[in-house]
Parts: C-alpha cells; sequence; structure tokens
C-alpha cells in the first residue's frame, strides 16, 4: 500500500518522527516480521503493509516508546483496542507515539490457507476478494473470506478507536454476537464434555510462552510463571495440573484487559483455541456486569476492577449450572 | 537389499510390528496437524510432510524424572527411578529429523554419557519415510542431508502402489527380518525413479541455494561481533516456540519438583531465549534478548560447528520458519550475513 | 544401565566454619565416612539440598587432604541461604568432580606461582595454594596477594596467619579496601596493590575475584609486562549440568563446566565477552 509507505516517509522527513514501527517483508508474501524503520531507504526496501501483515504491533510500543524521541506506529482496528488498554494501565508513553490507523478488511492467515490442503507455499497475493496461491505445486486462487486466521474469521471491530490520523475509512464496530458462537457451543456442552474438550486443546501445549509473550495484556515485568519465589516456576509440562493452570491463570489474570485481539491463538504452535478461554470470560463480564469491551476507551473502570451493588453474587455459578 | 509390501498392506505391517514393539507413527490430528501417535487398530499414517513437534521427544523428552528424595529430619535418600525403556520403533522419521539424531547423539552421548538419553536411543528403532512433496520452507540439503534417501536405522519409499524398505543398520535388517513374511524382495528401480523426481523439486526448492560459506569462512569472534544481531533480534517476542519445536535443540534445566510425598528431580526443556536461562543470584551473562537471540543462532552456525568439525546444528526442517509468532528464522540470519 | 551422573551421591556435613560474616566453610564426608571422591585442584562439585536447589561450588579443599571435602560459600542466593542455615550432621548431595581444573602436574610445576584473589575468590585458590604447599618440592616461589573489603571479610584469615605465613618460600600480602581499627597491614585495592609490589614477570599468576578486580588487575599484570598465557583464572556462570549438555554456561564455543572453570587469558581473549 504506497499510500501507506508514502506518509511514512513524510513524518520521517519533517522531523515529526524519528523512526517507524511496522512490518516487514519477508522471504516469501506472508512470513511478516514486526520492525522498526528509520530512513526512507529501509520503507523502501523493507516496508509492507498488506493482507498478510496480522501481528499486532501495540505491544512493542511498551519498550519503543521509551526510547528517545517520537515514533509513527501503523494500527488496525482490532490493534488500536490494545493500544488504548496499554494506554489505561500506563505501560506505553502517548507522547511518544503518533498512531496512524490503517484500514483492515481481514488478514490471511498462512496456516488456515495450509490446512485447506495447500502444501509447498511460495507466494500469496490478496486483491481483497481473493487469494491466488503460489506453490510448488501449482497455482490456485481461492476466496480470501476463507482463508482468514481466526482473530479475523470473527473480527469485532473496523473502527479504530484511538489514532492520531486516519488512512481510508474508517469501519464500524461488529455487534452481530458471531464471535461467541463457539464459546455458546462450550457452554452447550456438559462439563465432563467440556473439561474433555480443554484436557484435549491443553495437553497439546509446550509450555513455549509464545502466547504469553505476544499477548498485549501480559505485560508484567516479571511474570509469575518466570519466577522462582512463586513456587510455580515450571516452564514444561511437568504434570497436567500445570500444564492447565498456566493457560487457566494466565487467562484470569487478563480478564477484563483482554481485547479479544487473538494474537495468542494466531502464534500457537500447536493451534490451541486458547482466544476462546478469554472470550468465554468476555462473554461472561458482559452477561454479568453488562456490556464491556476493553481497550474501547482508556477511562471506563473495568467491571472486575469496580465494586457495584448490582455485581452479580459469586453464587450465580450454581445457577448457570457448575458443580457444587 | 530392496524389500516391499503393498500399500493396501501397510496396516497389516504396522499391526505386525505392534504386536511385538510399541509402534509410533505420524498421525494428522483434527485441526490438521500431525504428531507422533502410538499406533492402535484404525490409526492411519500422517499425509503431511512433516509433525509439528520433532521426532527428538523420543528421545528427549520434555520432561524426563531424573531421580527422587526422601528427606526426613536431616537424612536424605536418593532414589534411582531409571527403569530399561521397553523396545520401541519409529516410523515415518524424515530425513532432516533423522540427521537429527547423530547431531543429539554429538551430546548426549558425550562422555560423561547421558543414561536417560542412550537407554532410549538403545532400544529405539528408527524407520524413516522418504520425502515426495517437500514444503517451501524445507532446506536439508544446505546442510547435506538428501531428503530422498534418509538416515535411520531403516529407510522406506512410498510410491501409489508400493511400500519399498532397505536397513541402513543392523537394528534395521532385524527390524526387516521381524516382519519379512509380509514383504517381498524387489529391485529398486521404482524407488529410483521416485528420487530423480524429488531430486528435480528439491533443486527448485526456494532455499536451495542458500550458502553457509560466511559462517565457515569467518571467525567467531567476527560474527559474534558483528552489528547485525541488534536488527535481526528487534522484534524477538523472547518465547521459546523454535527452540522447543526445533530437533537439535536439547538445552534443559534441571528442576526439583515437592510433590508433597518427596521430591523429584526432574529436567525440562529449557530455552536460551528466555531471560532467566543464564540468571545466576548476582549476575546474568546474557542481559539482553539480542544477546539471547545470537546465542541460539551461534550456538547452530558456529559453536557447534567449531566442536563437531564443522557440521552445523541445524538440519533444515523448516519447523522455526513456519512457527515462529514473528517469521524471524535460522534462513534469514543466514542471509543476512551472506548479504555481505 | 550406564552411570548416571546427574543422580547424586549423599554428603554428610561434618563441620561448619564460620569465616566471614557471609562466609561458611562447610566439611563434607560420605556417609561411610570417607572422602565422596578425589578431585584435581579447580574442580567444582555440584551441591545440593534436593527441593530447595543445586549449585556448583569450588572444592576449597586440597586433593591432599585424604579424609574430606571442603566447600567455602558465599550467602548469596536461595540454595546459599539455605546451607548457611544448617547445622552439622545435615545431609545434603554432592556430585562431581567437573571442570578441567589448574594445571598443577604440568604447566604450573617448576613455575614461581602468584596467586592473586579478591573477596570470596580466594576459595578456588585455596585448593592449589594447599596443593602446592604439600608438594612444595615441585613448585618454585610463592607468592599470595589477597585483599578483601575488610578484616572480616578476609576468608581462611586464620589459615593464612597460622599455616601459609609459615610456609618456606613463601610470600602472604594482604590488603584490605579501608583503613580498620585493628589492622596495621596494608589498605588499597589488589590492582594497585599488585602494581606496587613489581612482581616477577616470569611468574605464573592465578587469578580469581569479583570481574571488576580481574578486569583491572590484569591490565596492571599486562602493564607490568606479564602475558596472557601464563595469566590463569577461574570462571564462575550460571550451571545446571555441569557436563557441558545443558547449555547455559557457554562462552563462545566452550563451556565453562567442562573446558573450563580454568582459563588462561589468551585462551579468553579468543572467545567472546559474554560473561
Amino acid at each position: 500500500m504506497q499510500e501507506v509507505k508514502d506518509r511514512a516517509k513524510q513524518l520521517l522527513a519533517d522531523g515529526t518522527v524519528n523512526r517507524v514501527v511496522g512490518w516487514k517483508a519477508g522471504e516469501f508474501s506472508y512470513d511478516i516480521t514486526p520492525a522498526v524503520f528509520t530512513s526512507a531507504e529501509e520503507i523502501d526496501k523493507d516496508f509492507i503493509y498488506n493482507d498478510f501483515c496480522a501481528p499486532n504491533l501495540s505491544k512493542y510500543l511498551i519498550k519503543e516508546s521509551r526510547k528517545e524521541g517520537k515514533l509513527l506506529v501503523f494500527l488496525k482496528p482490532c490493534d488500536t483496542y490494545s493500544f488504548n488498554q496499554l494506554l489505561k494501565e500506563h505501560r506505553i508513553l502517548r507522547e511518544n507515539v503518533y498512531v496512524i490507523g490503517v484500514p483492515c478488511t481481514g488478514k490471511v492467515d498462512i496456516d488456515t490457507v495450509r490446512a485447506m490442503g495447500f502444501q509447498g507455499i511460495t507466494g500469496m497475493e490478496s486483491d481483497g476478494e481473493n487469494v491466488t496461491v503460489h506453490t510448488l505445486y501449482g497455482d490456485k486462487t481461492v476466496l480470501k473470506a476463507d482463508t482468514l486466521g481466526d482473530k479475523c474469521k470473527t473480527c469485532k471491530s473496523k473502527k479504530h478507536v484511538v489514532y492520531d490520523e486516519l488512512i481510508g475509512e474508517d469501519g464500524e464496530v461488529n455487534t452481530d454476537g458471531a464471535r461467541f458462537e463457539l464459546v455458546e457451543k462450550l457452554e452447550k456442552m456438559t462439563a465432563d464434555e467440556r473439561f474433555e474438550f480443554w484436557r484435549g486443546e491443553l495437553s497439546k501445549c509446550i509450555r513455549c510462552n509464545a502466547c504469553r509473550n505476544v499477548c498485549p495484556a501480559c505485560s508484567c515485568e516479571n511474570c509469575v510463571f518466570d519466577n522462582p519465589a512463586s513456587g510455580i516456576q515450571q516452564r514444561a509440562a511437568v504434570n497436567s495440573f500445570e500444564e492447565n493452570m498456566f493457560h487457566l491463570i494466565r487467562s484470569f489474570h487478563v480478564a477484563g484487559r483482554c481485547t479479544d485481539c487473538g494474537e495468542c491463538t494466531r502464534v500457537c504452535p500447536q493451534n490451541i483455541p486458547l482466544h476462546l478461554i478469554n472470550r468465554k470470560y468476555i462473554k461472561d463480564i458482559n452477561e454479568f456486569y453488562g456490556d464491556f469491551q476493553a481497550g474501547e476507551d482508556t477511562e471506563t473502570r473495568a467491571p472486575l476492577n469496580a465494586y457495584t451493588f448490582d455485581d452479580c453474587e459469586p453464587g450465580i455459578v450454581y445457577s448457570r449450572g457448575g458443580n457444587e | 537389499m530392496m524389500f516391499r509390501l503393498p500399500v493396501n498392506r501397510l496396516d497389516d505391517l504396522f499391526a505386525a510390528v505392534s504386536a511385538v514393539n510399541s509402534l509410533y507413527l505420524p498421525v494428522d490430528g483434527n485441526d490438521g496437524r500431525a504428531s507422533y501417535k502410538k499406533w492402535v487398530e484404525g490409526t492411519k499414517l500422517s499425509s503431511k510432510l512433516n509433525t509439528v513437534r520433532s521426532a527428538k521427544d523420543f528421545f528427549f523428552p520434555q520432561t524426563t524424572n531424573l531421580c527422587d528424595f526422601n528427606v526426613k529430619d536431616k537424612e536424605i535418600e536418593v532414589i534411582d527411578i531409571r527403569a530399561d525403556s521397553e523396545d520401541f520403533v519409529v516410523f515415518g522419521v524424515r530425513a532432516c529429523d533423522a540427521r537429527s539424531f547423530t547431531i543429539l547423539d554429538k551430546v548426549f552421548l558425550a562422555d560423561p554419557i547421558d543414561s536417560y538419553y542412550a537407554t532410549k536411543r538403545e532400544h529405539g528403532t528408527i524407520v524413516t519415510l522418504a520425502c515426495t512433496r517437500p514444503e517451501e520452507n524445507c532446506f536439508c540439503n544446505v546442510f547435506g542431508i538428501d531428503m530422498t534417501s534418509p538416515e535411520g536405522d531403516a529407510a522406506c519409499w512410498l510410491t501409489d502402489e508400493y511400500l519399498y524398505i532397505n536397513a541402513n543398520t543392523g537394528k534395521g535388517t532385524a527390524f526387516i527380518d521381524s516382519i519379512k513374511a509380509l514383504l517381498e524382495e524387489c529391485s529398486d528401480e521404482d524407488v529410483k525413479a521416485q528420487q530423480t523426481t524429488v531430486k528435480e523439486i528439491a533443486g527448485k526448492l526456494p532455499f536451495a541455494g542458500v550458502s553457509t560459506d560466511y559462517f565457515k569462512k569467518n571467525t567467531l569472534l567476527d560474527i559474534f561481533n558483528s552489528e547485525k544481531w541488534e536488527k535481526l533480534s528487534e522484534s524477538c517476542l523472547a518465547c521459546g516456540t523454535c527452540t522447543f519445536v526445533c530437533p537439535t535443540c536439547q538445552c534443559y534445566d534441571i528442576k526439583d519438583f515437592n510433590t508433597g510425598h518427596g521430591i523429584k528431580r526432574y529436567r525440562t526443556w529449557d530455552s536460551c531465549m528466555y531471560a532467566d536461562f543464564t540468571k545466576m543470584a548476582a549476575a546474568n551473562s546474557r542481559n539482553t534478548q539480542m544477546q539471547r537471540f545470537r546465542q541460539r543462532f551461534m550456538h547452530k552456525l558456529v559453536y557447534f560447528p567449531d566442536n563437531n568439525n564443522g557440521e552445523f546444528g541445524c538440519v533444515g526442517c523448516g519447523r522455526c520458519l513456519s512457527r515462529c509468532p514473528i517469521s524471524m528464522n535460522i534462513i534469514k540470519v543466514i542471509k543476512a550475513f551472506e548479504e555481505e | 544401565m550406564h552411570n548416571e551422573t546427574l543422580i547424586p551421591k549423599i554428603g554428610v556435613v561434618t563441620d561448619i566454619r564460620q569465616d566471614t560474616p557471609d562466609v561458611k566453610t562447610f566439611r563434607v564426608v560420605g556417609t561411610d565416612g570417607k572422602k565422596l571422591f578425589e578431585h584435581i585442584p579447580g574442580q567444582c562439585a555440584m551441591v545440593s539440598m534436593p527441593g530447595v536447589g543445586e549449585g556448583m561450588f569450588s572444592i576449597t579443599s586440597s586433593p591432599t587432604n585424604t579424609e574430606f571435602m571442603e566447600f567455602s560459600i558465599k550467602k548469596c542466593g536461595v540454595l546459599t541461604s539455605w546451607l548457611h542455615s544448617m547445622d552439622v550432621g545435615q545431609q545434603i548431595t554432592v556430585r562431581g568432580p567437573y571442570g578441567n581444573g589448574f594445571p598443577v602436574e604440568t604447566t604450573f610445576k617448576g613455575k614461581d606461582l602468584l596467586f592473586i584473589a579478591g573477596g570470596i575468590g580466594l576459595a578456588p585458590l585455596r585448593s592449589v595454594i594447599n596443593y602446592v604447599r604439600d608438594k612444595r618440592e615441585n613448585y618454585g616461589s610463592v607468592q599470595i596477594v589477597y585483599g578483601s573489603r575488610s578484616k572480616d571479610d578476609l576468608v581462611d584469615y586464620q589459615e593464612i596467619l597460622d599455616e601459609w605465613m609459615s610456609c618456606p618460600d613463601t610470600e602472604v600480602n594482604l590488603t584490605i579496601d579501608r583503613e580498620q581499627e585493628g589492622w596495621d597491614g596494608h589498605v588499597g585495592f589488589i590492582p594497585n596493590y599488585v602494581k606496587e609490589l613489581q612482581p616477577d614477570t616470569s611468574k605464573t599468576v592465578v587469578m580469581c575475584g569479583p570481574p571488576i578486580m580481574i578486569k583491572f588487575t590484569l591490565a596492571g599484570l599486562k602493564e607490568l609486562g606479564f602475558v596472557d598465557t601464563n595469566v590463569f583464572t577461574t570462571m564462575e556462570l550460571r550451571m545446571k549440568c555441569a557436563i557441558g549438555k545443558c547449555g547455559r554456561c557457554n562462552i563462545g564455543n566452550k563451556y565453562v563446566c567442562k573446558d573450563g572453570p580454568v582459563f588462561s587469558f589468551d585462551q579468553l581473549s579468543e572467545l567472546p565477552n559474554e560473561y
């Protein structure tokens, strides 16, 4: 997208910013790496913004916004929620960041494409409607809608909630509730079935910490799971208890702060649908305390951080079918 | 000597092997990704090129119980919990993973040998499977590995009609002898034909021409002190995905776990990418992510070769290419240096 | 079944000596009352309290001691704090010996030796010094330059006074960082003291101490005309396996636990400065 590149170069040239946090093209069209660009030459050579730029850049700003000078960052609609949430938690220095909102119509996910049966994918092109997949064994065009990753299939919003300027038209918040469909399916299972489902998924975990390290809500300076004094600094799957608890404790810790950016599931090497745990909490929070979207703004107190007389009683779990 | 078995009798083969020993093979999960599973009636061999996790798990599992302790007052009892492994067969290992075992051997079987690993190696028979449809991320040929002629105790080739098998070692011969009733001796014509076809594809792979010369020609200190590491590592998330899916990564941690009934000392995979990997009470020899990132690639491309007659510590399986959350990987590192 | 070095032996603590406010020396034997294993000066052992932790410590007693092994340990983390809290009779686990040790039977033989230690850095050198004392005829002159923050922080002070100072052809130079009541010896940092002492540059140097001391002392030695090949040190990095497999204590392609902990400075000069 030339417009994005040009604007980045302009802002560098006029001194508004001294560096640009964006996406760098890889060996193929789809292996994108977040990167910092400091010159027009670097931007011309490597900068890219297209239907493959899935990584959420917000979390990098915790570190980057503390460096010398102002930076430019490009944020997709869903990334702006993470950005806002980090602002609310005082993790990003806002005055050091210039935000340009960039439009997004959903990102093509290489693993989704692979699961469609493609092998040896040497490149992909998207025109917004269709994706042409080039492989070692021939080319084929498929519908882009079919190639989206989990995070994009049920997009929560095409609206930027924070920016200094926008490129393209802003979109709307998606209110169709489609993102909770799988959660509802899990809720309809019996407790045993659900337990089996999650044991099956979580037993695949290799405790690589990719989900935690990519998560914008996981911004603790020293994670409890890395702290020798915690007694739970055991990064490997020593037993199934440890395996379960890592994800459950982590998801509880981000409950009410998770914006549902879906990065956890996108990066999981074992394809565990981790975002479904977070979405369950989001859905519960909506039902218990009224609709709430983390990262929508920087002021509203999160339901789990604010007590009101209308709050539901803990006993509500029993009326919802929980085990006594 | 080449033997073969009609493809429609694969299940009979697996059943025959399973009747004697545990048999593990790649199986497709419901999410379309393959992992090694124990064969039971009805298990189908994966259609994927390779498993997400490597085959190192069989010899170097993610966790190993090293020994147990009972502590009572001032006394300690050390309990050697090691049991002899049962014999087992791993079927369908690709050429890259097969080579990873010889690399792991150089670490774990070096004096003093690691008995946990050694025991599993002694009891495991590796039956490899030649690749027919390599992926774009494959670059085993960069490290001199022939995907059409895998190492291992016995090597197999799968065509539309037959599974061909040929022994590479004594263990492989014993394996073939154990299933001989199902096999017929044959010429290697079909295998050679398949090899020619696949080699042609292999030669055209995107990374087929990647050179590792830079790492052979330059000194350890020159590579270590290069300015390139800073940029290459800048967006590393410091997770351990590359390490844990890598077939040759073998760094580990040793920890104690108080179960309430005694203390288990166990070892787990660890990653040099983690901040606490080298952390001591008072200091940390690798304080920055750049240093930790550099360590991982220096280990594979410089340190390991320096200690092992130039052999690189990478087998080009491509797992880190497909699994790194930010798509930074050993190919990008090698190419960044080769650009000079 | 193969032998397994990762499975430790049981050691019994038979004596605990408070050396300085934060250093204790532990005497250890096997459950049969005998020495657990033989070692070379400079080699280390993994000492552990199950459930607390395991760590690499230099064996500070000399191999010529046929009865027991000693470890001088500074209290600085979880494991060392636990070790400091234990009483005589406590069992611990020990495995080893690990590492290369000092070349006492080759390079050092017949040489004039200069030992330079700072603080707890004396611990790994004590093994060599006592070894040399016990085989005095095999070595030339011995000079020991040892410094600490204060008189109270000098490890093995009594042994130094009673035994080392009375040993033939042995010169002991002590220093502390700041003036202190009851101290009429030298005051000042080790790097400067070494320069003042003007040791003969033909001596073989064995040095151990905090990184900052090593850095400046090495610079001072070079100024005096010492060459890297004649200066040895012993390193400490985080270790888990102690056998060159767990992957964390490397400096470049060398593992401190296996290829070290003893290195000469010409070896280190070819390795990355990552320690």
